[in-house]
């Protein structure tokens, strides 16, 4: 077959083909030979079936208002009024009750071989901004969050009506702009501290060696053990995703539709419980949980000790690189 | 007590957008604002219908339940109202209502709301302004509904293709249409709205 003949076969089957197509959207006639309207109703049920959304044409620029009906929104509502608050109730005092046991059980861990009085630069001024700007920022915007969610129910019966809304408009601000620094922190703390969060053979030893929670047992690391990489990792993600999911949520209907922003809204929401939840304990192992460990974050140094006892490879890459030699004695 | 509805019988709706423009007027909205709209379903083929639509003043209303502030109830009329000094414009309500009611004025930069203006069925506000007061039509627009009359856009419809009332008066008016011309295209959003539909 030639070309040319090809081309006749295939418009003379497209024509074909648009013929029925035609004759089967056309206006079905009644009995009388008039329009019956009966043949071509439009029903709310059968438009359902076929979308999750009836949308049509509207005489306004707003898309949005284009979408006539969209029952999902009632499934909206069950997610953030039922399942988000008790989902989020359970994860987060769950978490806080988890905290606390472990504190009951395994108590503070102390430097066993108690203070050397010699410090060591463990985190430089400017990666110590880095994690209060990103920490600070996020207790905010953690805080003015579970305040959309639970404020009502904790926060409203005890201050009324009239100033838990005074209050959660300025929230609603602070949740918006405080975002940017969060975000800023964030970038900061993924690139300064990629390096010495990619996994390495030590981790494994750590792990076997039951990560330091075993008294009798050494678990070796370097400048941050696995535990302390997992938290980055997780974080960067949930970070990612909070950040992406919450900027959907900060330009609504920028190039989305109702469903993406019900969508971006509940994966916020999940992710957000399930980061302040790693945070929580990121706090604890921080501060009440770890003798020595706030310091780090705090002034910048740790004690010698400290370092030998949980992160013995990087001290002494430190002091080698530093050219001093590890000493138990202060000094003078 | 009459339980308040709309219904919008779209086999009778010419989209003419009336309904639209009185409520523009009588309620004075700010420009953007669309309380009441008119989305026409499959333009230009066989099957199309209008139907304006605005808040249903559901039962169990979805953005009353979501509403951060809980600034939005229904009244012993089934009307749901809200009050726009506790309101601080989270758009949560535009998510959850499943007919894109509630509106928001822009006031700043980004996605930023003001505070949400929906229909309020003609009936005022539900702040703490008098009714029929200038403070609460500068805020809400007309209540109609306070003088003993029905929402201006059901009120005006040329074709009467917009009900308000009694659900039960306007379900029996509608019922009685589709028995007498044999056909119709059902009571538009009052399964999701009020759970239940009309049965012919």
């Amino acid at each position: 077959m030639t070309f040319l003949a090809r081309v006749r076969l295939v418009t003379f089957v497209l024509i074909l083909i648009s013929f029925a197509a035609a004759s089967a959207f056309a206006q079905k006639l009644g009995p009388d030979g008039a329009p019956n309207p009966d043949a071509s109703v439009t029903n709310q049920g059968a438009l359902l079936e076929q979308a999750p959304r009836i949308q049509g044409r509207i005489d306004i620029p707003d898309v949005k208002a284009s979408v006539l009906m969209q029952p999902a929104g009632r499934t909206w509502d069950y997610f953030h009024e039922v399942l988000l608050h008790w989902a989020g109730a359970i994860v987060i005092v769950g978490t806080i009750a988890f905290l606390a046991l472990a504190y009951l059980i395994i108590g503070r861990i102390r430097i066993e071989a108690g203070r050397s009085g010699q410090k060591i630069v463990r985190f430089k001024s400017f990666e110590r901004f880095s994690h209060w700007l990103t920490a600070v920022s996020f207790v905010i915007l953690g805080l003015t969050g579970l305040n959309i969610t639970f404020g009502k129910i904790l926060l409203l019966p005890l201050v009324g009506p009239e100033t838990f809304s005074d209050i959660s408009q300025i929230a609603k601000y602070l949740h918006n702009f405080i975002s940017f620094a969060f975000v800023a922190g964030l970038v900061l703390i993924a690139v300064m501290f990629f390096r010495d969060n990619l996994l390495a053979r030590v981790d494994v030893e750590w792990v076997r060696q039951g990560g330091g929670f075993i008294k009798s047992k050494h678990a070796p690391a370097g400048r941050f053990n696995l535990g302390e990489k997992m938290v980055y990792w997780l974080s960067v993600a949930a970070g990612i995703a909070v950040s992406a999911s919450g900027f959907v949520l900060l330009f609504p209907f920028y190039g989305t539709n109702i469903a993406d922003m019900q969508l971006a809204q509940a994966a916020h929401a999940i992710i957000a419980i399930l980061f302040i939840a790693l945070i929580l304990a990121h706090i604890y192992i921080g501060t009440l949980g770890m003798e020595g460990a706030f310091e780090a974050m705090g002034t910048g140094e740790v004690d010698l000790n400290w370092a030998k006892e949980h992160h013995d490879r990087w001290l002494a890459e430190t002091l080698e690189r530093e050219g001093r030699r590890p000493s138990a004695t202060p000094a003078e | 007590m009459a339980r308040m509805k709309f219904l919008c019988d779209a086999d009778r709706c010419i989209d003419c957008n009336a309904c639209v423009t009185a409520c523009k007027n009588e309620n004075e909205v700010p420009w953007g604002i669309n309380r009441r709209r008119v989305v026409t379903i499959n333009d230009g083929k066989p099957g199309e219908r209008s139907v304006s639509m605005a808040c249903m003043h559901c039962t169990d209303a979805p953005c009353a339940a979501v509403c951060p502030v809980t600034c939005i109830y229904p009244t012993d009329d089934g009307i749901v109202l809200h009050n726009k000094d506790l309101c601080i414009g989270c758009g949560y309500c535009f998510y959850a209502c499943p007919f894109g009611a509630p509106q928001y004025p822009k006031v700043g930069n980004f996605g930023s709301r003001g505070k949400m203006d929906k229909c309020t069925y003609c009936a005022g506000g539900g702040g703490p302004e008098a009714p029929g007061s200038a403070a609460e039509y500068a805020k809400y627009g007309s209540n109609r509904f306070g003088e003993g009359k029905l929402p201006l856009c059901a009120e005006m419809c040329s074709t009467k293709s917009l009900l308000a009332g009694d659900g039960d008066i306007i379900a029996q008016i509608y019922g009685e249409r589709v028995r007498k011309r044999g056909y119709g295209s059902g009571a538009w959003g009052w399964e999701t709205a009020y759970h239940e539909d009309i049965k012919i």
